[in-house]
């Protein structure tokens, strides 16, 4: 009997353990990254401002041109798939609607998360994690510069930023998908089509997406920075560790956004 | 003897794993120590602790008196201020140039002008052999001019203790010797504490004035190059005469070891 206690105890300790360790270093980390975000600026030891505009930039103006694209395909795709139940029943105005609210709402916010954590996700984890194993990191904690406040707050800034704005842009495109389908090949009149737009889109709802979208830019910095920091040893880890930034941080994301759909749900 | 460094009864592990076994040494104020090791011995470990990288299990690291090892981390922060460290990989941030890598812990910590800063990095760079090269890139440097670039960072603030893990691995004999030099100079000249991290033999004999010797986490020497060359530990004269270690077993413990039982 005791053999098989201790093995299943064992069994269970085996499993836990580095788990509890991963929720503390994440805490840790989310801890710190807050400390330098917030706190240290009130203390008057500046944000990289610079760093954070260079961030901006990489993160965000060079992803608006992919946005754009897909967000307007995925408009297009939407009017399609909408128009196919709506002209059944005669309403195919109500496209309009169906794309303009799922858009706003879901849509936009979540798709840009996911490019931008394909993009700079794993960019962040492969660029600490390669100064991790390069002992770049422990060069900066030697010089007495704190590597979160070096590295990570940049990033959290720009995403914190550039999420919510690439997430106006996808929006605003995807609606002219919707647009361009419905004038062309449905055949609503354009004036009628942008009327029933914005009498259907309600101010929260275009505000409910932008809060997801701020969540979800912290998510990708602190999940990025999260597998960068745990490289220990060389370069295929870094690899390793960058598929695994981008699966949990899509993974994270989707559960951020059951939380925040849930709570908009009955809160507004 | 003045020190700079006192190790007190230092003990690490890495888990269950003991590296550094009850470690008490004295670094000398402004002399260049060397630490001696083969691989695996706990000398880059031992290192990380004497630059606040690791914390003990136990012991105490006193620098100019002071427990690194109990410090807080702002504390910690003043102390490093004073160190200057070159990595194995010379460590520079490959975003930046050579110039701005330089200028990093100027910027850092003080509140220098621009221009002041820029004639600061040039003549840390001229320091070290590099003059003309602020603009590079690290990835576009040579292995050798790397770690030249990675010193001129380390002695930006003009540090008090200079730390170097493994100066001349993977460099070539001349590169290397140029960087031993290199070393001389600034013990010569800023009197600065030195310690270094290495097992080659010519780099020893050339900058060290006090060599303590790592074997399997313990301290096996401590004394100058003269008491090195005379010393009969036996592990001591395997290394100095370039032999490999003897085998352990008997062929018929060997066939128990592979026979797995």
């Amino acid at each position: 009997m005791l053999p098989i206690a201790e093995g299943f105890f064992g069994f269970v300790g085996r499993r836990v353990l580095p788990v509890r360790r991963g929720i503390h270093d994440a805490a840790k980390l989310i801890n710190t990254t807050f400390y330098w975000t917030v706190i240290s600026p009130l203390r008057g030891k500046a944000i990289r401002f610079r760093a954070s505009i260079s961030e901006m930039v990489k993160a965000g103006y060079n992803s608006v041109p992919i946005i754009a694209v897909i967000s307007l395909f995925v408009g297009i795709i939407l009017a399609l798939q909408a128009a196919y139940q709506l002209k059944k029943v005669g309403a195919l105005i109500y496209v309009a609607n169906l794309v303009g609210v799922s858009l706003t709402r879901e849509l936009g916010p979540i798709l840009t998360a996911i490019i931008v954590s394909g993009r700079s996700g794993s960019a962040f984890a492969a660029e600490i994690g390669s100064m991790k194993a390069a002992e770049e990191i422990d060069a900066l904690i030697t010089m007495g510069i704190n590597p979160v406040r070096f590295l990570v707050v940049p990033k959290l800034i720009a995403l914190m930023i550039m999420v919510p704005a690439l997430t106006i842009i996808s929006d605003l495109i995807g609606i002219f998908g919707g647009f361009l389908l419905a004038t062309t090949v449905l055949e609503i009149h354009p004036y009628n089509y942008f009327q029933q737009s914005v009498n259907a889109l309600l101010v929260k709802d275009v505000f409910t997406g932008l809060v997801k979208a701020w969540a979800f830019g912290m998510v990708i910095t602190i999940v990025g920075a999260y597998q960068g920091f745990k490289v220990e040893g060389g370069a295929e880890e870094v690899g390793r560790r960058t598929t695994a930034s981008v699966v949990a941080s899509i993974f994270l994301v989707i559960v951020f956004d059951l939380f925040f759909t849930t709570l908009f749900y009955y809160f507004t | 003897m003045d020190t700079a460094i006192d190790v007190i009864g230092l003990q690490t592990h890495y888990g269950d794993r003991e590296i550094l076994k009850n470690i008490s040494i004295a670094i000398p104020r402004g002399k260049t120590t060397v630490i001696l090791g083969g691989s695996g011995c706990g000398k880059s470990t031992f290192l990380k602790h004497l630059i606040g990288l690791l914390k003990p299990t136990r012991g105490k690291i006193l620098i100019n008196g002071k427990d690194i090892a109990v410090m807080q981390e702002s504390e910690l922060n003043e102390v490093r201020r004073r160190m200057g460290v070159l990595f194995q990989g010379a460590a520079l941030l490959n975003s930046m140039t050579v110039g701005d890598n330089v200028a990093l812990p100027i910027r850092e910590h003080t509140k220098l002008n621009e221009t002041t800063i820029q004639i600061m990095v040039r003549m840390k760079l001229d320091l070290v052999g590099l003059q003309g090269f602020e603009n590079f890139y690290p990835s576009q440097l040579s292995g050798g001019m790397k770690k030249r670039a990675g010193l001129a960072r380390a002695i930006a603030l003009d540090p008090e203790f200079l730390f170097f893990d493994e100066p001349s691995a993977g460099l070539d004999p001349v590169t290397a010797a140029g960087l031993d030099e290199l070393i001389l100079k600034l013990r010569n000249v800023f009197k600065m504490t030195i310690v270094v991290v290495t097992h080659e033999l010519p780099s020893v004999f050339m900058i060290s004035d006090y060599v303590i010797m790592l074997d399997l986490g313990n301290v096996i020497f401590a004394g100058t190059l003269e008491e090195l060359r005379a010393a009969d530990n036996p592990r001591i004269r395997m290394f100095l005469e370039r032999k490999p270690e003897q085998e352990t077993y008997s062929p018929d413990d060997y066939f128990k070891i592979i026979a797995g039982d």
